[in-house]
This record gives C-alpha cells, sequence and structure tokens, in this order.
C-alpha cells in the first residue's frame, strides 16, 4: 500500500511542460561539461550526456531537470570533490558511471548527494570507488533504483553504500552494493521499501539501520558481509522473503537484532552463518515461515527478549538449534520442524506428540562454561545429546515446541 | 625386522578380517560422501566415525593378533634375531596392513570427492590416530600374559580415550570454571590422541568461528606453525612412547 503511493505519487512527479528543451552535452562541444548544461537549462528541459569521460567537481544540479546518460558517460570527481549534489526536487538522473569522490573523516564525500529534496529518481547508474555511494539526507519521496556500488574495500577510507538520513518514504529497488563500509545504512528513515537488492562482501554490515520505524525490506539478499545485517532501536519493521547467506566468522551474524519491537520476520532464509538470528532486548516479534539451514547457532535468543513467537520454520543441519544466556520468558515455540526432532506421531496428525526442547543440554554447558566448546563433536557430546533425547526431562530449559512438525514446511 | 614384517603382513592380508575392516570403513566413506552433496558436512560426519572406529579397531585388532602369533613370536624368539627387531618388525607388519586398510577406506574416497587441506588433516590424523594405537596396543599386549586380560586392557583404553576421558575434562572444567582454563585445555587436549585428531580436524573445518573465545585462541595455537609441529610431535609421542615401553618390557619378559 505505501510502495502505491509512492508510485501514485510519482506519476505526477515529472510535469514535462511543453516548451522544454534538451540540451546535449558532449566532449569538444561548446556544452562540454554538465556543469555548463545546468546553468543553461530551465526547469523540466532534458540534458543528454553523450558518452565520454567529464570531469564533474561537485556538480550541482539546482533545477528540476532530467538527466540522461548515453551509453554510460563517465563523471569523475578524480578524489578532489563530490561528483553530484542535487538540491531540487523531480530530478531524474540516469545512466552515469560516476566515480572517485573524495574522501576524508571531517565531511562524508558522496557520488550522488541528494539534499532536502522530493520526487528524485536515481536509476541505472553504475559507482565506483566513492567514499559513499549514495547519500541522501533530509529527503522524502525518493527511489534508487537498479544502480550498481561499488566501493573501494578500504577499511580506514569507506563509507556506506546507500546512506539515508533522516528520510521518509523511499524506495530502494533492484541495487547491488559490494565493497563498501555498509552495504545500505538507515538512520531516521522511516516508511521506507527495500527491496530486491544485493549486499554482498561490505566490510562491515550489508544492512545496517538504527531508529528507522515502519520499514519494509522484502527479497534481498545479504551475502558474506564482513559482519552480517544489523538492525537497531527500531519498531513495527517487516522483514519478508530475504536471503541471509555465509555471513561467516567469529561475532558475525545473519541478523542482529537490538532493541527491535513489533516486529514480523517471514519467510527468510538463513543459509551458513554463523548465527541465524541473534536477538537482544527484542520484544513481540513473530519470526515465521523461515528457514533455518546449516548454521552454527540458528538462533541465539538472550534472556532479554520478550513475548516472541518462533512459528512454522525449518531447522536442518544447524551446529545449535537455539542457544540462550539465562531463562527465556514468554518466548513461545510452536509448529516448526526440527531435523534434530526423533519422536513420533500415532495419531498422523503431522505433528508430533511428545513436545521438542530446542535448547539442548550441551548448549547450556558451553553456555555456563565456554571452554567446554572444545569438546565439539566428541563422542561424549554424541552420547549427552542421546541421553537428553531418551531422558527429556534433563534439559533444563523449559523452553519446549509442544506441537513441533514432522515433515519439513514447503514453500 | 622387514622380513618379519613381510611376513606378518602377507598372514594379516589374506585374514578376512581386514577385508572386513577396510570394506567398513569404504562403505562409511562412500555413503556418506554419496548421500550428502556438501563435501564439508560428509568429512565432518566421517570425523565422527573415524574417532570412534579407527582406535576400536586398530587397537583390538592388533591386540589379538599379537595374541595369536604367540607362537609364531616364540620360535622367532628361539632364532638369533634380537628381541627389539623382532617386536618392531611385528609393529610395521600389523601398523602396515592397518594403514592399508585405513587407507583403501578413507583416503582414496576423500581425495576423490574431497581433496582439501581438511580431507588432508583427516587423512593424516587418521594414520597417526591408527599408529598411535597400535603403539597402544602393543603395550597393553605385552604386560600382560593373558589374552582375555590384554584384550580387556585393550579395550579399557579405547573406552578410557574416547569417553572417560573427555567426561573428565568436562568434570575438570566445572569444577574449576572460576579460573582461566584455556591454556590448561591445550595441555589436556594433547593428553588425549583422539582429542588432538578432533580438534586439529575441526580448527580445519573453520568451525572454530563457532567456538567464540576459545576456539580462537585454539586457532591462533593450532594453526600457527608452532601448533601444528606441537600437535604432529605430541601425536608422534603417543607413537612411540608406548612402543617404547613395550620394547623395554618384551626385551625381559619371560616368554
Amino acid at each position: 500500500m505505501r510502495s502505491l503511493i509512492v508510485k501514485i505519487g510519482l506519476l505526477f512527479m515529472l510535469p514535462v511542460p511543453v516548451w522544454a528543451h534538451t540540451i546535449i552535452v558532449a566532449p569538444g562541444t561548446k556544452v562540454a561539461t554538465l556543469k555548463q548544461a545546468v546553468t543553461l537549462a530551465k526547469n523540466g528541459d532534458t540534458i543528454r550526456v553523450e558518452k565520454g569521460t567529464y570531469i564533474s567537481l561537485n556538480t550541482i544540479v539546482d533545477k528540476e531537470l532530467t538527466i540522461l546518460g548515453q551509453n554510460q558517460p563517465v563523471l569523475d570527481a578524480r578524489f578532489q570533490e563530490e561528483v553530484l549534489t542535487i538540491t531540487s526536487g523531480h530530478v531524474k538522473l540516469d545512466g552515469f558511471i560516476i566515480k572517485n569522490s573524495k574522501t576524508g573523516s571531517m565531511r562524508d564525500f558522496a557520488g550522488i548527494r541528494l539534499s532536502n529534496v522530493e520526487f528524485v529518481t536515481i536509476s541505472n547508474n553504475i559507482l565506483v570507488n566513492n567514499f559513499f555511494g549514495i547519500y541522501l539526507s533530509n529527503c522524502k519521496h525518493i527511489q534508487v533504483l537498479h544502480n550498481h556500488i561499488t566501493g573501494s574495500n578500504n577499511i580506514e577510507n569507506s563509507g556506506n553504500g546507500i546512506h539515508l538520513w533522516k528520510c521518509k518514504e523511499i524506495l530502494l529497488n533492484g541495487n547491488y552494493v559490494t565493497r563498501h563500509r555498509d552495504g545500505i545504512y538507515f538512520e531516521f528513515a522511516k516508511k521506507c521499501l527495500i527491496e530486491n537488492n544485493f549486499s554482498e562482501k561490505n566490510i562491515r554490515y550489508g544492512l545496517h539501520f538504527m531508529f528507522s520505524d515502519d520499514d519494509t525490506y522484502r527479497h534481498n539478499t545479504f551475502k558474506n558481509n564482513g559482519s552480517g545485517v544489523s538492525v537497531m532501536y527500531t519498531r513495527r519493521i517487516a522483514m519478508l522473503d530475504n536471503t541471509f547467506i555465509e555471513n561467516w566468522g567469529s561475532s558475525i551474524y545473519g541478523v542482529l537484532l537490538k532493541e527491535i519491537t513489533d516486529a514480523r520476520i517471514e519467510g527468510n532464509h538463513f543459509i551458513r552463518n554463523t548465527t541465524g538470528i541473534y536477538m537482544e532486548n527484542s520484544d513481540r516479534i513473530t519470526v515465521t515461515h523461515n528457514d533455518f539451514i546449516s548454521n552454527g547457532w540458528a538462533m541465539r535468543v538472550l534472556a532479554s527478549c520478550n513475548k516472541d513467537h518462533f512459528t512454522q520454520n525449518n531447522y536442518k543441519g544447524n551446529s545449535f538449534d537455539v542457544t540462550t544466556n539465562g531463562t527465556l520468558k514468554e518466548i513461545y515455540f510452536n509448529d516448526n520442524y526440527w531435523d534434530k526432532y526423533e519422536g513420533y506421531d500415532l495419531n498422523k496428525d503431522g505433528t508430533g506428540d511428545i513436545p521438542y526442547r530446542p535448547i539442548s543440554l550441551y548448549a547450556q554447558i558451553i553456555e555456563q562454561n565456554p571452554q567446554s566448546v572444545m569438546l565439539m563433536r566428541s563422542f561424549i557430546v554424541n552420547l549427552i545429546d542421546k541421553v537428553e533425547r531418551a531422558i527429556p526431562s534433563i534439559t533444563p530449559e523449559s523452553v519446549k515446541d509442544e506441537k513441533p512438525r514432522m515433515k519439513p514446511w514447503k514453500k | 625386522m622387514l622380513k618379519i614384517a613381510k611376513y606378518i603382513i602377507l598372514d594379516i592380508v589374506r585374514s578376512k578380517v581386514l577385508l572386513a575392516y577396510t570394506l567398513l570403513l569404504l562403505a562409511i566413506s562412500l555413503t556418506i560422501f554419496l548421500s550428502d552433496a556438501d563435501v564439508t558436512k560428509g568429512l565432518v560426519s566421517i570425523t565422527t566415525v573415524i574417532l570412534i572406529i579407527v582406535p576400536l579397531v586398530s587397537i583390538v585388532y592388533a591386540t589379538t593378533y599379537y595374541f595369536n602369533a604367540a607362537e609364531f613370536t616364540e620360535m622367532l624368539v628361539s632364532q638369533p634375531i634380537s628381541r627389539r627387531n623382532i617386536l618392531l618388525g611385528k609393529f610395521i607388519g600389523i601398523s602396515s596392513s592397518i594403514l592399508l586398510a585405513f587407507f583403501i577406506g578413507v583416503c582414496i574416497p576423500v581425495c576423490l570427492f574431497a581433496f582439501s587441506a581438511t580431507g588432508i588433516t583427516l587423512m593424516i590424523s587418521g594414520c597417526l590416530l591408527t599408529l598411535s594405537f597400535i603403539s597402544l596396543a602393543f603395550l597393553t599386549s605385552t604386560i600382560t600374559r593373558d589374552k582375555a586380560k590384554g584384550i580387556g586392557l585393550a579395550l579399557m583404553l579405547w573406552f578410557y580415550f574416547s569417553i572417560i576421558f573427555d567426561g573428565l575434562v568436562l568434570m575438570f572444567l566445572t569444577l574449576f570454571a572460576d579460573y582461566p582454563l584455556e591454556k590448561a585445555m591445550i595441555v589436556l587436549t594433547a593428553l588425549n590422541p583422539i582429542d588432538l585428531a578432533r580438534i586439529l580436524i575441526l580448527l580445519q573445518l573453520d568451525i572454530s568461528a563457532l567456538m567464540g573465545y576459545t576456539g580462537a585462541l585454539y586457532q591462533e595455537f593450532f594453526g600457527s606453525g608452532i601448533g601444528i609441529v606441537f600437535s604432529l610431535l605430541m601425536q608422534m609421542i603417543w607413537i612411540i612412547v608406548p612402543l617404547f615401553f613395550a620394547l623395554k618390557i618384551f626385551k625381559k619378559k619371560d616368554l
């Protein structure tokens, strides 16, 4: 619904007046830079930039223009300035290669900066080697579509791929971000829709957001990022059908949730992460229809979480299904499929007749005594697991799935 | 010495037990690799199985064979051959035939399906584990004269190293939980050849990420050159020391 409003809004976004001109920028002609073209243009004009390489030291777009790159012209800041700043609404920027913004610790230099604007579309650009890729500050109704953003992979001097600060109703669709600090970073960005993006091999987080309420994340893939995905201090988010894959290493998480409330996490795939979901101080979260496959820990739920529901998920091939650091209260597991479940189903209704306890005795031992992790996969640990299944009452934690599924859920 | 080894190898290779052991290992490796598309997971499963079966078969088979060939030993002793050569010949004979079984049963499938650093670690650790348990078998066989007692002792040793030892470690960790035990754990690991093999393989499997601080410490130690040398050295000690004592006993033993 929200996206619909944004899309309808965009229909009215570029009123093309009949008297609009088209200005052509090409190397060696009268109008040889984008800056000149912007100075010549009036609101509503179209600027067409022909193939070539242009030096662009913070070209400021302060008019309502449609700027189209033909055959991907290059805008290069040669590490001296920002490349492009858009300060006017109703701008469309399409089809450029934007590269080499300045780096620095005092200012956040960006490839494309949008500042205090509405109804802008940034599409089909390739951003290479910028400090920050696309930087949106205090914007509304922006579309960022199908951009390919590659950072410098420099640990000390690297900004975020797509950076949003104090924004509202932004659509990010089909972008690819790699080698930046955070792939996609949100701070105070509300009511945004993030879909079909691919974020991999970023230095820190694939996706990182704070204080960004009411956002929806759909069909994104976060793969092999330095610290996985981290989401903090946010209310009412929905994470649907995303894939979190191969975020592997010590203290790296598929998703780290910290002080998240009223979130919906549905239909996601967590594959080969050290920790699938890590939850801290997170309340009223529903986790349904997700697949947890071959993770170290499928989920780590700290005792500070409350009223969370885990239903109809598949847990397959994880070293540990669930661990915690204390006593879990008001955490509900129901109707999940656990590959380690060895119960029976006499009445053939598809759910096991005895409950499954996802927190194993050995997981508890490790919790109290981290060194005992060195006994992992030894005979005695296998023995403990078997004994535990034979005598479930020795499992110390009361968390249990009363109706474990006998067969995995199918999508 | 080598002549004795040759006789023993020829004798063992013809026996059905070794063939059965080879086929068992081969069946396990092939089933795991063929049924699981993920090679790493296959290696983990094979590790778990190998760490139980290889020591058990090595120690029990070597002990049984030693006692069954007691008359052959007596005959050899009456010949002008030094006792040292007799025992070492036997050791080389038995160990090379069991290693052959391990080679066919595990090394070949691993080379075919999962030839990697982990696979190589698995193969080397498996070989060293076989050798150290045969060496322990020689110790138990020379200590007692009675076959039943010898085999019983061998089984006890296996039981100790694969279960009781880890149980004791777990107890030790719980009792002294308030102390920093990381270094002590490395020492404890070195006291058990099975643990040593298991941890070497696990660290190769990139599973150390799961192990938090302790895992990182282990990775730093066992992943470094010194650590690898240390663990190989410890494995060698587990082969040489029992054999050395067996030799000492055998030299003075009244057959």
